[in-house]
């Protein structure tokens, strides 16, 4: 399995990750040689075993909803990198 | 002259309740010990001075008043992916270097309840993402043992603070053997519980279905007096399990005879050093003049390929984990992008580091579209394999012994270039996260003055064991009062 360079900035476009121009053939590179490891999980028959997603054997865990007091606006903006009194601010969503 | 490095919790402890030390003078050792030896090793991103002597004098008071619990008035340093509140929490990323989270981990709550003194954040790989504490954003950390060496990761930094006696004990996190490779390599005692044994609530996820929070010790008692104080159910964390929490210091002293004790061939990996295997079988043998039944011949077949599906699952969390960093509401963001698109690209393309990049990269391929059931739901049903072999093997005996790490802590820069060398550090450590079943790493030994961990796996929920055969070993060897000279 050889990822191409098409391959690498289309998974780097649903990651939201922006690549440097020589990252592009790095990662190429070094994801392509991690893949081929995985071919080991093909040597193992899988036809009717269900898959695990975690470990515990808790599922649809439940609560009341109760309303509770959250953290105050200051504490939840105080790590803003770019506040406008009480509201983070970014650039326009939509044009 | 109180020397922390030689001071277990148990130790301490009994001092501080007798009133022959204080907390203030205890915490002030630790701090100058910190001084002293942080150029070397490196093992902290920030330490915590002045919060550390408020925290000593309010536990000053506390065992004044009579109220002196097992960890009250007692040093300690947190792996920096544990939010703490007010005091800055990195992860050892760029991303996050000036966070200061506004809550703090269910974990450190508890602690502080207990009366934690915290004197530091432990350095770490980036976000967890490694063996050896070479991918934090800032710097490495050293190995007290051989300064040349890694101290393993990616809880390096807290592992080669106790080690160093900058701090009576830690608390670390597991997502692969991120607890028990650096316990191994720093020959100290590593703790990872059950998943869903202790909350997760404020450590800053990697994979979420892998990770666990653990102690980091300088003995088997202190790892279960650590347990004791952090288990248990957290509304916050709902895949924390509601169920009873022992007092694991019970178990401690009650003999091994009878019990049984599986080797598992699959974990002397091609590529042991063979130095390394000599000192597990040598503990093996151990266990057996101790009274257990010793099978050295079992076998769980498919140990080889936790380390694919470890490396599909795991980043397949992280990515999805990951994709909360986006520039705006707290960490790193990029200034001069002109669109909210470019800004969420241009922060995360600078505010991670290649590890980190690597494993969202794989990630995101696991589970795009076309390769989703190829990879990521194929690793989910070999996770399936691998929990019933565990669950077969446990079925015919208590614990199961194996090496923590195929080698003694390689040397610094040794591994950068070679990923896959580099991921085969932690080929004995995966499978237990992937079973998400209990394990601990205690010193067993030295190659060449360079530390062997013993790895004592158990079923879930079983810690009382793991605990108890650990305790059994260490009394009998005393390598756990070894201790590094620097």
């Amino acid at each position: 399995m050889k990822l191409d360079r098409e391959e690498v900035l289309h998974i780097a476009a649903l990651a939201k990750l922006g690549m440097a121009e020589e990252d592009i053939a790095l990662f190429g590179t070094q994801l392509s040689n991690i893949l081929e490891n995985f071919d080991i999980l093909n040597k193992v028959d899988t036809v009717n075993v269900p898959p695990t997603a975690q470990p515990n054997s808790l599922c649809n865990v439940m609560r009341e909803d109760q309303v509770t007091r959250s953290l105050p606006p200051s504490d939840v903006l105080a790590n803003a990198p770019h506040r406008d009194g009480e509201f983070f601010r970014i650039h326009a969503v939509l044009e | 002259m109180i020397n922390p490095k030689q001071l277990p919790i148990h130790e301490a402890h009994n001092l501080l309740k007798s009133k022959q030390i204080s907390s203030v003078e205890l915490t002030k050792a630790a701090l100058a010990r910190i001084q002293a030896v942080e150029p070397k090793v490196r093992a902290l991103m920030t330490v915590t001075e002045e919060h550390a002597l408020l925290a000593a004098t309010h536990a000053d008071k506390r065992i004044a008043d009579g109220d002196c619990r097992p960890l009250t008035g007692i040093p300690a340093v947190m792996k920096d992916l544990l939010c703490t509140k007010g005091i800055r929490t990195t992860c050892s990323s760029k991303m996050l270097e000036n966070f200061v989270p506004p809550y703090n981990a269910t974990v450190i709550e508890k602690l502080y309840a207990e009366g934690m003194v915290l004197v530091g954040k432990a350095n770490m790989d980036e976000f967890a993402m490694g063996s050896s504490t070479e991918n934090s954003a800032f710097y490495p950390t050293y190995n007290p043992w051989d300064l040349g060496r890694v101290p393993g990761g990616s809880s390096g930094g807290a592992a080669a603070a106790v080690a160093a006696g900058e701090s009576i004990y830690a608390l670390g996190t597991d997502t692969g053997g991120s607890i028990r490779q650096p316990a191994g390599f720093c020959s100290i005692t590593g703790l990872k519980p059950t998943y869903g044994r202790v909350s997760r609530y404020g450590a800053i996820a990697f994979a979420s279905s892998l990770d666990q929070i653990g102690p980091m010790t300088q003995d088997v008692e202190d790892a279960a007096i650590v347990l004791n104080a952090i288990s248990g159910h957290d509304k916050h964390d709902p895949t924390s399990v509601p169920c009873e929490v022992p007092d694991y210091t019970k178990v401690l002293g009650k003999s091994i005879k009878g019990m049984k004790l599986g080797i598992p061939r699959e974990y002397f990996v091609d590529g042991m050093q063979p130095e390394a295997a000599s000192v597990i079988r040598a503990a093996i043998t151990k266990l057996e003049e101790l009274g257990a039944h010793i099978d050295w011949d079992v076998s769980l077949p498919s140990t080889p390929c936790a380390l694919a599906v470890y490396y599909i699952i795991a980043p397949s969390e992280a990515s999805a984990n990951l994709a909360r960093f986006d520039g705006v509401r707290y960490g790193f963001s990029y200034n001069g992008a002109v669109s909210m698109w470019e800004t969420l690209e241009k922060t995360r393309q600078f505010g991670f580091g290649p590890e980190v990049k690597r494993r969202i990269m794989l990630g995101t391929y696991a589970l795009s579209a076309g390769y989703y059931d190829a990879y990521y739901l194929k690793a989910q049903k070999v996770r399936t394999v691998i929990r019933q072999e565990f669950d077969n093997a446990f079925d015919k005996y208590d614990a199961l012994i194996t090496p923590t790490s195929p080698t003694v802590p390689f040397k610094i820069g040794e591994k950068m270039d070679d990923l896959m060398t580099l991921y085969l550090s932690d080929v004995c450590t995966m499978p237990v996260n992937i079973a998400g079943i209990p394990a601990i790493s205690i010193p067993a030994g030295f190659v060449d003055g360079l530390p062997v961990g013993l790895q004592i796996i158990a079923k879930s929920f079983a810690e009382e064991t793991i605990l108890r055969i650990a305790h059994a070993y260490e009394q009998s060897t005393g390598w756990q009062q070894r201790r590094a000279e620097l």
